[in-house]
């Protein structure tokens, strides 16, 4: 790929973006690193002299097997914290684990032969190294304002015609489950809609920065905009002619107050998968027409948006519709290429 | 409407819920007529597949009457008899266009779970669990079948739906099972699991040039339907299956070997225990005896041919053996859009008649009964027909 274009969307632009306000400051990260060591030390002594740990904390011989379980998650805590760049997923991995063992110590504590004394203790210093894991985890975690993404796809279609559909940014909602609407103002500048929870909704102007067809789109808010946010999507290509690989990066950096906790709320509980999920739907549309659906899925591909997989009843249906959920409701499909046709089989 | 619906392990009931409705333009309505118990659907009612959710309605072979279509389906009219085939793919992706239909991208929603097990995802399937999109299933009075202008195919009255239902699945998985081991003329192919797909897979075998079929299971109504398919047999309760197949080849192992049993495998003895206990304790995820016993037992330079469906991990797979004696391991989901015109034309040809396979036909409403029946074997039970339009008690066809 060419080093003279599509410098915004760059991994490595991006990442010093990223560095600046939210790395965590040195010090956080000495303490996760010695968060990291107690976890290793705890995890060897608990795999290997499970009775001695049961003696120390009061819980009865027969839990061996399960302290040595416990050894083993601990282990695996400071060889996560270790071994990435951000340890805070390790150290939130700690604090897991903390309640883990708080909930056993408080189920030994219930025990007929249990040694109150001792457990009490045990408990005790589980609960100050909690809130040292705690700390440690929420500063790791704080430093990092905004949101960012960034995921692919491949698209079996013409670089030329996908970057045209992404173009037109009014299509965008079509597959961005938090876009209500995007309307085009001309001039590359565009009002955006995003749904919040609670029928509020988050608004701003956009403006297209670079714009090169069939190649690359960025866009960034203008100021005064509810939530300051950028995007730049980059289409090539695929070797051997086989569609167009779709490059996406977005951030959001939401401001504080009841509008930052909107927003925070919208893009910040798993963004990630909330790209991958808005790429994977805009393959559907460009390659089969429109929005595939499950029964399961009918208000959303999530966890805990899943419903069984059976039909909907009346109430269900109006829901979704309400969610614009439904494909069949919002409009004409995007045509689809006459070879791919499934009469051609 | 009426569905069978799964509510935990080997908890399946019969419920009153709402009709499906057109969700997706390509989609259409099929109002069954038929629908048939799977070896997988087994899977599931025993609990080893994750991501199923209570109230999901199972079943991913079945046929029966288009009554509604959407705007996008214009080769399916109202009143069309199709059979529709279980993995849902839209004809438009890269791997359906190289008519790997059942790694479709586009039809899984769903495909975030699947990739966080599989790496990969592969096509959205009907009634089979939310790892593969969370699409109800047919056994049920009325089905949503989502891109209905490239999977359903219209099959012709004087068929009956016990000769052509089985082109949903299990024929043409079978048949697929048979057609990796790239038979040549000459070639002993070894078959683990008699069961519905094993026994299509024997008479593919035959089909695809195949000069001797050995079949191993333990249930002696299974090998006496494989014998019927002209298979030899190995009880492998009573026989060492590597040795009987070692002297049946003359020390040199068949030609190719297809393990047609997948996940769940019993086995005698240890090996099994040690297996059940893994899986149990979620060490593995899947019973892998059959597939390990039929790496041991394949010539050098043979193919494994995996048509039994696993589920996530396995281990003491035994890859030195496959990798010095240049083995060839082949699998997959079968592609069953690519298989069904030529399968249904072998039908009419009177190649096959797939019904042989039939032994139980039921109401929608005894399908509880017909899972406990197809689990433990029960009464000679080999491959179960669901008729939502049938009332009263079941009916014996062989």
């Amino acid at each position: 790929m060419s080093a003279t274009r599509q410098p915004i969307g760059d991994r490595s632009n991006y990442a010093a973006q990223r560095s600046l306000p939210g790395m965590p400051n040195a010090s956080v990260k000495r303490l996760a690193k010695g968060l990291g060591w107690f976890s290793v030390g705890l995890g060897l002594t608990e795999l290997l002299a499970p009775g001695a740990i049961a003696k120390i904390s009061g819980v009865s011989n027969k839990h061996t097997g399960l302290i040595r379980l416990y050894g083993l998650r601990e282990i695996a805590s400071g060889i996560t914290i270790f071994s990435q760049e951000k340890p805070a997923a390790g150290v939130w991995s700690r604090v897991a684990g903390d309640a883990l063992d708080l909930a056993s110590l408080g189920m030994a504590f219930t025990a007929p032969d249990a040694k109150r004394g001792r457990i009490a203790f045990a408990t005790a210093n589980v609960l100050a190294v909690t809130a040292l894991d705690l700390v440690c985890a929420n500063q790791l975690s704080n430093g990092n304002h905004g949101v960012h993404a960034e995921a692919s796809c491949i698209v079996n279609r013409a670089p030329e015609e996908v970057y045209e559909f992404w173009r037109n940014f009014e299509n965008l909602p079509r597959f961005m489950k938090h876009l209500e609407a995007v309307e085009n103002l001309g001039d590359g500048r565009s009002h955006w809609t995003a749904k919040g929870p609670a029928g509020m909704t988050v608004e701003w102007d956009a403006t297209i920065i670079a714009d090169v067809p069939g190649e690359v789109i960025t866009w960034r808010s203008l100021e005064d905009s509810d939530v300051d946010n950028a995007g730049a999507v980059r289409f090539q290509r695929a070797p051997g002619n086989r569609g167009t690989i779709v490059k996406v990066n977005i951030q959001y950096n939401p401001p504080a107050g009841v509008i930052g906790a909107t927003v925070a709320k919208l893009f910040g509980e798993e963004p990630q998968q909330q790209l991958d999920d808005d790429l994977r739907r805009f393959k559907q549309v460009l390659e089969v027409g429109e929005v595939v659906v499950s029964d399961a899925t009918l208000m959303g591909t999530g966890y805990f948006e899943q419903r069984p997989a059976r039909p909907a009843d009346i109430d269900e249906l109006e829901e979704a519709e309400e969610m614009e959920a439904l494909p069949s409701q919002t409009g004409t499909n995007y045509p689809r290429s006459q070879s791919a046709g499934g009469r051609a089989f | 409407m009426k569905a069978n619906c799964w509510y935990g392990k080997t908890i399946m009931r019969v419920e009153d819920v709402p009709e499906p409705q057109i969700l997706n333009q390509r989609d259409a309505i099929v109002k069954i007529s038929s629908t048939a118990i799977c070896g997988s659907d087994l899977h599931l009612y025993n609990g080893f597949i994750p991501t199923m959710q209570r109230g999901d309605i199972l079943g991913h072979e079945f046929m029966g009457e288009v009554v509604e279509v959407g705007r996008e389906v214009t080769n399916l009219k109202i009143g069309d008899r199709v059979v529709v085939p279980f993995p849902i793919s839209c004809g438009n992706c890269f791997f359906c266009q190289q008519q790997m239909f059942s790694l479709c991208e586009n039809s899984n929603p769903n495909a975030w779970m699947a990739e966080k097990m599989f790496g990969h995802a592969p096509a959205g399937i009907f009634g089979y669990s939310h790892l593969t999109g969370g699409y109800a299933g047919g056994q049920a009075e009325y089905a949503r079948v989502p891109f209905a202008d490239v999977g359903p195919i219209k099959v012709p009255e004087h068929l009956s739906d016990e000769q052509v239902l089985f082109l949903s699945d299990i024929f043409p998985t079978g048949y697929m099972g048979a057609e990796m081991c790239d038979i040549k003329p000459g070639d002993t192919i070894a078959i683990w699991g008699c069961g519905p797909v094993g026994q299509f897979s024997i008479r593919s075998a035959f089909l695809l040039g195949a000069e001797k079929v050995i079949a191993i299971d333990q249930v002696p109504e299974r090998l006496q339907m494989a014998e019927q398919g002209g298979a030899e047999t190995i009880n492998y309760l009573e026989q060492n299956v590597y040795e009987v197949l070692m002297e049946m080849t003359g020390g040199r192992g068949p030609d190719a070997c297809i393990d047609d049993v997948g996940m769940e495998a019993h086995a005698p003895g240890l090996i099994f225990a040690y297996d059940r206990v893994k899986q149990a304790m979620a060490l593995e995820t899947d019973r892998p005896h059959a597939l390990r016993e039929a790496i041991m037992c394949c010539r050098n330079g043979g193919i494994i041919s995996v048509i039994g469906v696993y589920g996530g991990f396995i281990d003491k797979f035994p890859m030195g053996s496959v990798m010095n004696r240049s083995l060839t391991i082949k699998t997959g989901q079968a592609h069953v859009q690519r298989y069904m015109r030529p399968l249904l034309q072998m039908i009419e040809n009177g190649d096959i008649d797939p019904s042989f396979v039939v032994t139980h036909v039921m109401s929608l409403d005894d399908a509880p009964r017909g899972y406990d029946m197809f689990k433990n074997k029960k009464d000679g039970c080999i491959k179960i027909v669901l008729k939502p339009g049938m009332n009263g008690k079941s009916d014996l066809v062989h």
